[in-house]
């Protein structure tokens, strides 16, 4: 993950508190989704930005999964995400980030 | 986990759902966007 973006997830991470917190991804594929997932729970596991060492701990999701879908506006997720959905593997992107949620 | 009341970081990807449509739509649930990025790995 770029380095900046680490370090403003960082900052607003320690401005807003952890409790409540939580990180909705966008990734084409679940390589992507589950390294920007393990970044901002567990830390970066390249070692090379601001996150290296840092477990956030923050639960993180993917706009695509059912867990959000059922909670927004259906008419604004078609507009936002619709064509998305269609070209992306939402079974194997929700795999990615449940391996990094059930990891020890 | 409910969005209702939760802050949001809305971390997208340029090839996939950027932040900006991902942030539209966790706030149609009472969510509140905290930060939103769009990651471009070119």
């Amino acid at each position: 993950m770029d380095l900046d973006d680490q370090t403003l997830i960082l900052r607003a991470a320690e401005e807003h508190g952890r409790d409540g917190l939580i990180v909705v991804l966008g990734q084409p594929d679940s390589d992507s989704a589950e390294l920007a997932a393990e970044t901002v729970s567990k830390g970066d596991p390249t070692y090379a930005g601001p996150l290296a060492g840092v477990s956030l701990g923050l639960p993180v999701y993917h706009i695509l999964e059912d867990v959000v879908r059922e909670q927004v506006d259906p008419a604004r997720y078609e507009a936002e995400v619709g064509l998305m959905e269609i070209t992306l593997d939402k079974d194997s992107i929700t795999a990615g980030l449940d391996r990094v949620r059930n990891a020890p | 986990m409910n969005l209702k009341g939760r802050k949001v970081i809305a971390l997208g990807e340029r090839d996939g759902i950027p932040g900006p449509a991902i942030a539209a739509v966790v706030e149609t649930a009472g969510a509140e966007v905290v930060l939103t990025l769009t990651q471009c790995y070119v």
